[in-house]
């Protein structure tokens, strides 16, 4: 009995940390990111709002993709970052960029851990509702003290000190790009160790199977507050970089737009992968600047009809198609 | 790096094929084409493809190449994405458009960092100009019709009392707050003053007109954004019975948009707006511009403020391409060969104040009627010349800074 | 009539016509998502849909017949999106669902837009529903009048469908338990194309009427969807009365607030949404999961 269970288990810790070694394939987003930098130099402002909204998917995989959790009200964490930021810079005078960055992801975790606590406790359509209605309040109470938020017209003219006291900031953006490029890679970093950890499984385990989770006596909800509280506070560092790179923000940064926007993109580039929310946003974003350029009222056409079709064949969003592609790939080489 | 070596010969390259571009003259049009907001940018972009059509020879030699993009939602961001993309990739000399004032805006350090010109033809936020000296405004602050209609309302309707009610965006505030500093200057008093939610969504206007019906002021000034709003409004003002029961309907033009007026119905006979524009206006380039429209556009199709002002714009740059001989290059000679700039448009008399770079215009006073031919249409009850942006002028707010 | 009289009477009459503009719309999504599980967030594009038809037929008929006929072609059409489409996805996940459904209503507005144009449109409306009708101690608007009187009608048909026939009582056993109700021999999935097919009707009946209220346009799909999400997840996935309850409540309080407190804004529908799910989850007459 022992030497049979001895490498059942070693092979179990072969699988596991094969699948959380770095494998090679991994660096490929980011040496795209890089070539685009080179290949496209005049497309840096755009670049840094697909590296953004790359953030900002991720953000939401880690509670839609691994712990499960369904969400409409994502975008107010991305709104509390981004105007934690503004106020910051425009009455506080608060220039510094990156411990802009610190205060963002503070406060949307803050209100992620309230949030969360609270509603957490709900599923379903209860838990889509109650998101959603908070993004609102957030949002109307915004436009109720439209004197500190600057309402819809927001908060112009943000000024930022340049990074470290060196980088200054141009017009072609190329100071930002970098900047988000290297946030990006330190919460991805931070956001693959999350879900390469013990506590990474639990999560799956709580995704797919809570009642089994509950029966073997995890602290379902203890686990699901924090992993909010973690998203939270990345969406805020998503946001907070918004407002440095624009320079400006106002409160349609809590729009429900934005929080179906940023499921669309995880969905189309497929859920629970991590990459999936590099692949669902560039793919997203760079679709959508294409086609609103050619034709912008069929690009809603196109988007409906791609997630339909997402739905009822790609079921892993495009991820799944990629990786189910180069396993059929392998699996043809092999004798 | 190798590859930084190419770009700066790609580059070198691109500035002295461009030179050699004098002739044309490129222009980034950026407006809404898309999302809720899509008739908005229509208009404009109608009128100025019409002025190009009609007018492209009297600039020859000289060309003018406009590219478009889509202004997106009133959230700025886009905007500012595509219009630095204009200026970085395409290399537009000139942006023109801008419906929203979120995306004038957020525009405002990108133009003056790259010395490009923002001619705006919408967005009417009043401090907008102060933000760049590269920007120039040919339509209109929120502050152009409202502040005249409070000084009209009390001298010349009688409204002795007067309830706002308004949407709940930045717009609606300027222009209650331009309403009420010129309504009380004369003597008028404001009784309530109602936000009306989010520019979003057409609100059900019922609970908001009742609680003002209960209050009987004289006049009640409705400020709402130009399109769907506007047909709720009247639908609303005219199921509760309120001219009826003696309370007058006022406000600037955006509550009469030109292209829904005919659905309006009765109810809407009697409103009086002040604004810079109506078909019916009676001047000579007002009939030849309705004339090029419905031959263009059809017999249905029918320009409103937001097309006179793209007319205007064009005219503008188009005098100004003359002017300077095609090159305009240097940002901060385009802007000073348009500051003075005037014309007889559609509009009437316009100039661009040199000191301000905003539009100088009449604001006529308009009631509706019904014409003998049975179409709804507007008519001019008085004329207030020349007016500034008052907004400026009195430095309030942060007109001052 | 003394002055807070009045104003209480106005609110409750307003907030009356919207509650039951938001009760016709909702209770055909309420039924389906009770009854199928089926998170159909298409719906509001089914009223789009409605409205738009009423628009084109109203340059060829009258008000009413348009309504109806625009609630038959609807009902019809939908059938052939439940049996061809939705019915793959019946086992799907809750997110699946949604997105599939979010996809097709986003294609819906880029087809309004493209045949009907961005620019908002209304209806010509028959003499006797424009002005007001004077009841005596004061006159109301006749449209909200209408609206209220066809409310009723069809909350009365309605409730008369659900308890007293056949039917209604196979629907209300299928909401309760499907499985159990299956095993009994009840027809479920004709059933369920029945009352998607109803819902969808009564959801371009609401859009049509909606669009003396609000004008309509091609967003009209998603801008009003989180009202009818809100009215449905408080009265409770399938039941009549649930949604009823939750359309009153909802309407008369937003008219309220809009009435008392207008700078509060939309404030006060999503307060009173986040109060009662956080006390009874499954909302008025929901049932537990």
């Amino acid at each position: 009995m022992q030497p049979e269970r001895a490498a059942a288990r070693e092979r179990a810790a072969q699988y596991l940390i094969r699948r959380h070694s770095y494998h090679w394939g991994e660096a490929l987003p980011w040496l795209i990111a890089i070539a685009c930098f080179f290949i496209f130099p005049d497309r840096m402002t755009f670049g840094s709002q697909v590296l953004i909204a790359v953030m900002f998917a991720l953000s939401l995989d880690l509670i839609l993709g691994y712990a499960g959790i369904v969400t409409l009200g994502h975008a107010a964490f991305f709104g509390i970052g981004a105007y934690t930021v503004g106020l910051g810079a425009a009455k506080f005078g608060w220039h510094e960029p990156i411990s802009g960055l610190f205060a963002a992801a503070m406060a949307s975790a803050f209100i992620g851990f309230v949030s969360g606590w609270f509603l957490l406790r709900y599923r379903g359509l209860t838990l889509l509702m109650l998101t959603l209605a908070t993004a609102i309040m957030l949002q109307e109470t915004g436009n109720l003290r439209s004197d500190l938020s600057g309402g819809y017209d927001g908060l112009p003219g943000l000024e930022f000190k340049p990074l470290f006291g060196v980088f200054d900031y141009d017009l072609y953006g190329h100071t930002n790009f970098l900047y988000v490029l290297v946030t990006l890679a330190v919460v991805f970093y931070v956001a693959r160790r999350i879900v390469y950890s013990p506590f990474g499984q639990a999560l799956t385990g709580i995704r797919e199977n809570v009642r089994r989770m509950h029966a073997i006596g995890s602290p379902v909800h203890r686990r699901l507050v924090t992993v909010y509280t973690i998203a939270a506070g990345i969406a805020g560092i998503a946001g907070a970089l918004f407002t440095q790179t624009n320079a400006y923000v106002t409160l349609t940064v809590f729009d429900f737009d934005n929080s179906a926007k940023v499921m669309i993109m995880l969905i189309l580039g497929g859920t629970g992968r991590l990459y999936g929310a590099f692949i669902g946003a560039a793919v997203y974003m760079i679709m959508e600047d294409y086609f609103s350029k050619m034709s912008p009222t069929f690009w809603q056409f196109g988007i409906g009809l791609m997630l339909v079709l997402a739905v009822l064949f790609a079921h892993r969003g495009l991820l799944g198609v990629i990786t189910d592609a180069a396993r059929r790939l392998q699996r043809s080489r092999k004798p | 790096m190798k590859s930084l070596r190419w770009l700066g010969l790609a580059a070198l390259v691109a500035v002295v094929g461009g030179a050699a571009q004098a002739q044309t003259v490129k222009i980034g049009e950026v407006v809404p084409f898309s999302g809720a907001n899509a008739d908005l940018g229509h208009q404009m972009d109608l009128a100025y493809d019409l002025y190009i059509k009609l007018h492209a020879k009297d600039i020859e030699p000289y060309k003018v190449e406009v590219i478009k993009r889509d202004e997106g939602p009133p959230t700025g961001a886009q905007a500012k994405t595509t219009a630095t993309e204009l200026i970085t990739n395409d290399k537009v000399q000139m942006l023109i458009g801008f419906s929203f004032s979120p995306s004038a805006i957020a525009l405002a350090p990108v133009v003056t960092q790259a010395k490009v010109p923002m001619v705006i033809s919408n967005a009417g936020t009043a401090w907008i100009t102060n933000l760049s000296p590269y920007i120039v405004r040919l339509s209109f602050s929120m502050w152009h019709p409202a502040f005249p209609m409070g000084d009209y309302a009390y001298s010349k309707v009688g409204c002795k009392t007067a309830a706002m009610a308004y949407t709940d965006f930045p717009p609606g505030k300027d222009s209650t707050e331009a309403f009420k500093t010129g309504f009380e200057k004369a003597g008028g008093k404001i009784v309530d003053s109602i936000p009306m939610g989010s520019p979003v969504q057409v609100p059900d206007f019922t609970p908001f007109f009742q609680k003002i019906k209960d209050e009987k002021p004289d006049c009640m000034y409705v400020f709402i954004p130009s399109g769907a709003h506007a047909t709720g409004v009247m639908k609303a003002y005219g199921e509760l019975g309120m001219r009826k029961a003696g309370v007058k309907l006022i406000g600037p033009m955006d509550l009469v948009p030109d292209n829904k007026l005919q659905d309006m119905g009765d109810a809407a006979i009697g409103t009086i707006v002040m604004g810079h524009y109506a078909v019916d206006l009676d001047n000579a380039a007002n009939k030849e511009f309705n004339k090029q429209w419905h031959a263009a556009y059809g017999a249905d199709s029918y320009p409103d403020f937001m097309s006179a002002a793209a007319w205007d714009t064009m005219h503008a740059i188009f005098d100004t391409i003359k002017k300077l001989k095609g090159d305009l290059s240097d940002g901060q000679k385009v802007v000073d060969a348009m500051k003075g700039w005037t014309a007889d448009g559609p509009r009437g008399h316009v100039m661009i104040d040199p000191a301000t770079r905003d539009i100088v215009e009449d604001e006529h006073a308009l009631e509706v009627y019904r014409k003998a031919d049975g179409k709804l249409g507007e008519k001019v009850l008085g004329t207030t010349k020349a007016v500034k942006d008052q907004c400026k002028e009195l430095k309030i707010g942060r007109c001052g800074s | 009539m003394p002055h807070y009289a009045n104003i209480a009477v106005s609110i409750l009459f307003d907030g009356l016509a919207y509650a039951m503009f938001l009760f016709i719309v909702s209770v055909g999504l309420s039924v389906t998502m009770g009854l199928m599980g089926f998170v159909n967030l298409a719906h509001g594009a089914f009223a789009m849909a409605g409205g738009y038809l009423v628009v084109s037929f109203t340059r060829h008929l009258g008000l009413i017949p348009s309504l109806i006929l625009a609630a038959l072609v609807v009902g019809a059409v939908s059938v052939v999106f439940e049996r061809g489409l939705y019915r793959r996805l019946y086992k799907a996940t809750d997110l699946d669902q949604v997105m599939l459904t979010i996809g097709l209503a986003f294609m819906a507005i880029a087809t309004a837009t493209y045949f009907y144009g961005p620019i908002p449109k209304s209806v010509p409306l028959p003499d006797w529903l424009q002005g007001d009708v004077n009841l005596g101690f004061r006159s109301f608007p006749s449209y909200r009048a209408f609206l209220i009187v066809v409310g009723a009608v069809l909350i009365a048909v309605l409730w008369y469908a659900f308890e007293r026939t056949n039917i209604g009582a196979k629907i209300r056993a299928a909401v309760d338990n499907r499985r159990m109700a299956e095993s009994v021999g009840i027809n479920v999935d004709l059933l369920f194309t029945l009352t998607f097919a109803v819902g969808s009707a009564l959801a371009a009946l609401g859009g049509g009427l909606a669009i003396q209220l609000f004008g309509l346009s091609p967003s009209f799909a998603v801008l009003y969807l989180v009202l009818f999400l809100i009215v449905v997840s408080v009265g409770g996935l399938g039941s009549l009365k649930g949604t009823l309850l939750a359309a009153l409540v909802l309407g008369i309080f937003d008219t309220a607030g809009k009435y008392l407190f207008a700078d509060a804004g939309g404030f006060f529908v999503y307060a009173v949404t986040v109060a009662v799910l956080l006390v009874k989850p499954a909302g008025f007459y929901g049932r537990e999961q």
